[in-house]
């Protein structure tokens, strides 16, 4: 196991406006390697924002620092499993060409060689996912698409990881198989993940800290504690909870949210 | 042009009459350069939903070619190629900033340029003389623009060895490509002003009306059947040099516009292929 005793993601005051409206105010927020944080929130409360801000695609106030063991405020490697895909149904990729393309140079459209489909293969394998190779991307359940997007996120292995509503689209089996690998990622090799959800039922058992966000920070700390605050039932009100308990309905902030 | 002349050999030793004459040996290797290049670019054209973007740069050639007449250049590429480049880069710009639609964008900017175009060159009565960009006509093609043909494809396979990944990751998800390191705004202007000069280049040859089929047939057929970026690729250049040879010669034998039967029979092959494919309907 590796071990890593001084690094962290560090984000202190920030605040990211879109014209005059800040979805972003004042956030605060401390990652330690090794350590899931679940962040969670309504509608529009500016989860994916803080995801896209810390990718460094949105301007922003404030500080975002990292700290990396050894070397003191480099960016760090970030895997990003983005929220639920938009394309085309009948596109042409396959799993092996759209692994292929984000881990290697070599021009897939060339078609791929023996050692790179070889070495997709053995990447998929640890996230449960080698049996999907050769299918086309349209034709990939919702669980196994964020399984193949985990496989990338952690190629090369990343210090911060970063998954935007894992939820959304995927069955109870099929999300927790992600949950799953996901802290064993984080056990084996001490990564840092910020996750994004409104699975508030789900996500308890395997977070270390519960954030919840309405563009600032409501309420953090250990998350019984937090799923037991009366501010946070209030914020999502009953029905979120339903869909919660029901990952199959697609819920309105699916679409919405994407944008933010 | 030894090169040529070797061409002109070669194609002699085929039994038929139109190799009798330069002009059909010249548009004959045109098509076999121009037709993998615009299967390529077109991959990524639908791939990327830019079908509608591409059909405007190709009608900003009748602005284009307005402006040069306006300016006295004799041979307006340059200011057609300047003014498409222009375009694509504001249109790839504006789509990174706006909240409008683009569609709606894409479909004002169309009726702009088509329009800007049409009442500059019909002034006195004028605009016959500028028919010939609406249709275009392979059989005029001079081995100098050949070269220059030779010179862009080329350049699209050095560009599409060297960016094709980061525009495969682009297409499936910006925020994705950008956290494994691609420029993707360099990657999306760079394609769009190389797919600008493509076609301002070819408009002579297909002309401004059918431009926009020949790079999106193709790419189109293809996707019907193909399972990998590696089969999509191959498949439309297969799809766009048959139709591109079969269009040619069958034009000489009908007397009809040869752009226009080339892509008369590429949307065949996009019949067939969908018929066959079985992914056009759920």
């Amino acid at each position: 196991m590796k071990t890593c005793e001084h690094c962290c993601t560090k984000i202190d005051n920030l605040t990211v406006r879109f014209g005059d409206n800040a979805i972003l105010d004042n956030v605060n927020l401390h990652v330690d390697c090794g350590e899931v944080v679940g962040v969670v929130g309504p509608n529009g409360a500016g989860k994916t924002t803080l995801l896209r801000t810390i990718l460094g695609e949105m301007p922003y106030q404030g500080k975002i620092t990292f700290r990396i063991a050894g070397s003191a405020s480099k960016k760090p490697k970030i895997g990003y499993v983005p929220q639920k895909l938009q394309f085309d149904l009948s596109s042409p990729i396959s799993v092996t060409d759209l692994v292929a393309s984000a881990i290697s140079r070599h021009p897939i459209w060339a078609g791929v060689s023996k050692d790179l489909s070889e070495r997709v293969k053995e990447i998929l394998s640890l996230f449960s996912a080698g049996h999907l190779l050769k299918r086309r991307i349209g034709e990939l359940s919702g669980g196994e698409l964020q399984r193949v997007l985990l496989a990338i996120a952690m190629t090369p292995e990343p210090e911060l990881l970063l998954l935007d509503e894992p939820s959304s689209g995927v069955d109870i089996k099929g999300l927790s198989l992600f949950y799953q690998i996901v802290d064993d990622l984080r056990k084996k090799h001490d990564i840092a993940v910020i996750l994004v959800t409104h699975d508030l039922a789900g996500i308890s058992s395997y977070v270390d800290r519960l954030i919840l966000l309405n563009c600032s920070v409501i309420a953090e700390g250990d998350p019984k504690e937090v799923l037991s605050n009366e501010k946070l039932v209030k914020a999502f009100g009953p029905t979120l909870w339903n869909i919660s308990c029901l990952p199959s309905l697609k819920s309105p902030e699916d679409d919405k949210n994407g944008n933010h | 042009m030894a090169i040529i002349e070797a061409w002109y050999r070669l194609v002699s030793i085929f039994p038929f009459s139109w190799t009798h004459y330069n002009f059909m040996n010249n548009a004959l290797l045109a098509v076999l350069l121009v037709t993998p290049l615009f299967a390529l670019l077109g991959t990524m054209v639908v791939s990327n939903r830019m079908v509608f973007f591409t059909d405007v740069l190709g009608h900003s050639a009748l602005t284009g070619i307005a402006i040069g007449v306006l300016l006295g250049f004799h041979d307006p590429t340059l200011p057609m190629i300047i003014l498409a480049v222009v375009l694509a880069v504001s249109i790839n710009l504006l789509k990174n900033i706006t909240k409008a639609s683009m569609d709606t964008v894409l479909g004002v900017l169309f009726a702009f340029v088509v329009a800007l175009g049409i009442v500059i060159l019909s002034r006195q009565g004028g605009f016959v003389k500028y028919t010939s960009y609406l249709i275009g006509d392979i059989l005029a093609v001079t081995p100098k623009q050949i070269g220059w043909f030779f010179l862009l494809a080329v350049v699209v396979l050095v560009y599409w060895h060297i960016a094709g990944n980061a525009m495969i990751i682009t297409s499936i998800n910006s925020s994705l490509a950008r956290s494994r390191r691609v420029n993707t705004f360099l990657i999306e202007t760079s394609f769009t002003v190389l797919l600008a000069i493509v076609v301002i280049v070819s408009i002579r040859l297909v002309g401004i009306l059918i431009i926009n089929s020949l790079l999106v047939l193709p790419a189109a057929s293809s996707r019907n059947f193909a399972r990998s970026m590696h089969s999509y690729t191959l498949g439309a250049v297969i799809i766009s040099i048959f139709s591109g040879i079969t269009g040619l010669i069958v034009s000489y034998y009908w007397g009809t516009a040869s752009g226009a039967t080339i892509v008369l029979f590429a949307s065949g092959c996009y019949g067939i292929a969908a018929l066959l494919g079985k992914r056009l309907i759920k």
